[in-house]
């Protein structure tokens, strides 16, 4: 397992992106997709969660600690929560992780947010191909993973 | 010749011991928290009063940069036993006290505040030379803080002691902390990351940020749970960096700007910045300001139907 990584070039990289989904929109449109019989790239692992509003920053955290080279993070639309405010706290918290991160010089192409219903299968296809497409060209998250060889 | 006897504004002092004599008898309150001497009489220390005999042991002066709202959390379960407390605060102490009454930890008649008139304080004690009082305070021995303060005359309080001052703080926030801040963000994010790294990697987990924080009062710190383990507990980078970005997370739109975290750092990680960056950011995403007015609750545990973002697609 070792020998792999290392033999890994970076032409030949596939990202591990790792996707925070909420349980009532996002996974269900991912679902969606599934049923529907969308292709989309691989590389997506996705987590379900009751709700945006469970979402820690630690998550996302844990996840570039663990190797992640990207992370998405999605829910319902404003006003869709199907715990009626669950993503307008998400999406403050959001704004003030998103600015920290910057702050401390995380590249803000490895970390997305959107919002994604159930019915929008075409949109989270669409989503995750850009999102692993981006990852791709940026290469490992080197400066993380980085910190564990230290 | 300056000494430290001299410098001592003995008007504040005297008024302040004959208001905390004055409750200690009548029984109004257990406990004065306040500032005393240490026994070489360089540095002041917390003391707590229980006795009207003992309020001579009360001083006020601008080495009094500690911040005791620390005392009224339920860290110190001790001192909360010895019953009703009244406390000798600065304005920018008064700011914790009013965002721990906003978040319940305790209520407004629970504590008797004596709000003291303060001209800055020295960041550093060991940087202060005796033969300063509140009015020669040299700017460069004072915090950032002081420079932007705009509770110089305490906002909430039971008795004001001191003459108002008239300082008027800046429109925009000055001085080194934000210099810094504006600094870093004009740099790519690698140069950042590379900034912060090399801060975090010194942390050796003492947590003294936490110990010393009065907002993180936490019976059970993240930190310290391990089923599962969300932060290393060991001085790892990787860690490091993962405890850094909670405790300042867990602080926005709740930190006053005390800089006790980073006074306390042992290994000088410049905790104000990322602390003030994100209070900046609370302030222009939320339009909130942490510690002036107890009845608004914290930012981050209310929304706004409105709030603006453009990264969410």
């Amino acid at each position: 397992m070792v020998g792999h990584i290392q033999h890994t070039q970076t032409d030949s990289f596939e990202p591990k992106i790792v996707a925070f989904v909420c349980n009532w929109c996002t996974y269900a449109g991912a679902d969606l997709a599934g049923t529907s019989r969308m292709e989309y790239k691989p590389h997506v692992r996705i987590i379900k969660l009751p709700c945006t509003g469970r979402i820690d920053p630690l998550f996302i955290i844990k996840a570039f600690e663990k190797g992640a080279d990207g992370v998405l993070v999605s829910g319902c639309h404003p006003g869709d929560c199907h715990y009626t405010t669950g993503n307008y706290h998400a999406r403050r918290r959001w704004i003030a992780f998103k600015s920290l991160l910057e702050f401390t010089g995380i590249d803000m192409k490895r970390l997305h947010f959107s919002w994604v219903s159930a019915s929008e299968a075409i949109k989270w296809v669409d989503l995750v191909n850009n999102i692993t497409d981006e990852v791709k060209k940026l290469g490992p998250f080197v400066e993380y993973k980085g910190l564990c060889e230290r | 010749m300056w000494s430290i006897k001299d410098c001592v504004n003995d008007n504040m002092e005297n008024t302040l011991r004959q208001k905390a004599k004055e409750l200690l008898e009548k029984g109004d309150v257990k406990v004065v928290i306040g500032y005393g001497w240490n026994k070489r009489k360089t540095r002041v220390t917390p003391v707590f009063i229980t006795k009207p005999e003992d309020v001579e042991k009360l001083v006020f002066n601008p080495l009094c940069v500690n911040n005791l709202s620390l005392y009224l959390t339920r860290k110190f379960a001790d001192i909360k036993a010895l019953g009703k407390p009244a406390i000798v605060a600065k304005g920018c102490d008064i700011k914790t006290i009013t965002v721990l009454i906003s978040e319940s930890q305790l209520k407004r008649e629970d504590v008797i505040i004596l709000g003291m008139v303060c001209n800055g304080v020295v960041y550093k004690q060991e940087l202060w030379k005796s033969g300063t009082d509140f009015k020669s305070v040299p700017t460069e021995i004072m915090p950032t803080k002081c420079h932007n303060c705009d509770v110089r005359n305490p906002h909430i309080v039971d008795f004001v002691v001191g003459e108002k001052s008239d300082f008027k703080a800046p429109d925009e926030p000055a001085g080194m902390v934000f210099d810094k801040i504006k600094d870093l963000d004009k740099k790519t994010s690698k140069e950042r990351w590379d900034f912060w790294i090399e801060h975090f990697n010194r942390c050796i987990k003492c947590y003294a940020c936490r110990q010393i924080c009065p907002l993180c009062y936490c019976e059970r710190c993240i930190a310290e749970k391990n089923m599962p383990q969300w932060i290393e507990t060991s001085a790892h980078p990787r860690g490091n960096l993962a405890w850094n970005l909670k405790r300042a997370l867990d602080l926005a739109g709740r930190c006053t700007f005390c800089g006790e975290c980073e006074r306390a750092c042992p290994v000088n990680i410049p905790l104000n910045l990322v602390n003030q960056k994100l209070a900046l950011v609370v302030k222009n995403a939320f339009g909130h300001k942490a510690g002036y007015d107890e009845k608004v609750h914290p930012p981050m545990i209310v929304f706004n139907m409105e709030d603006q973002e453009d990264f969410i697609k």
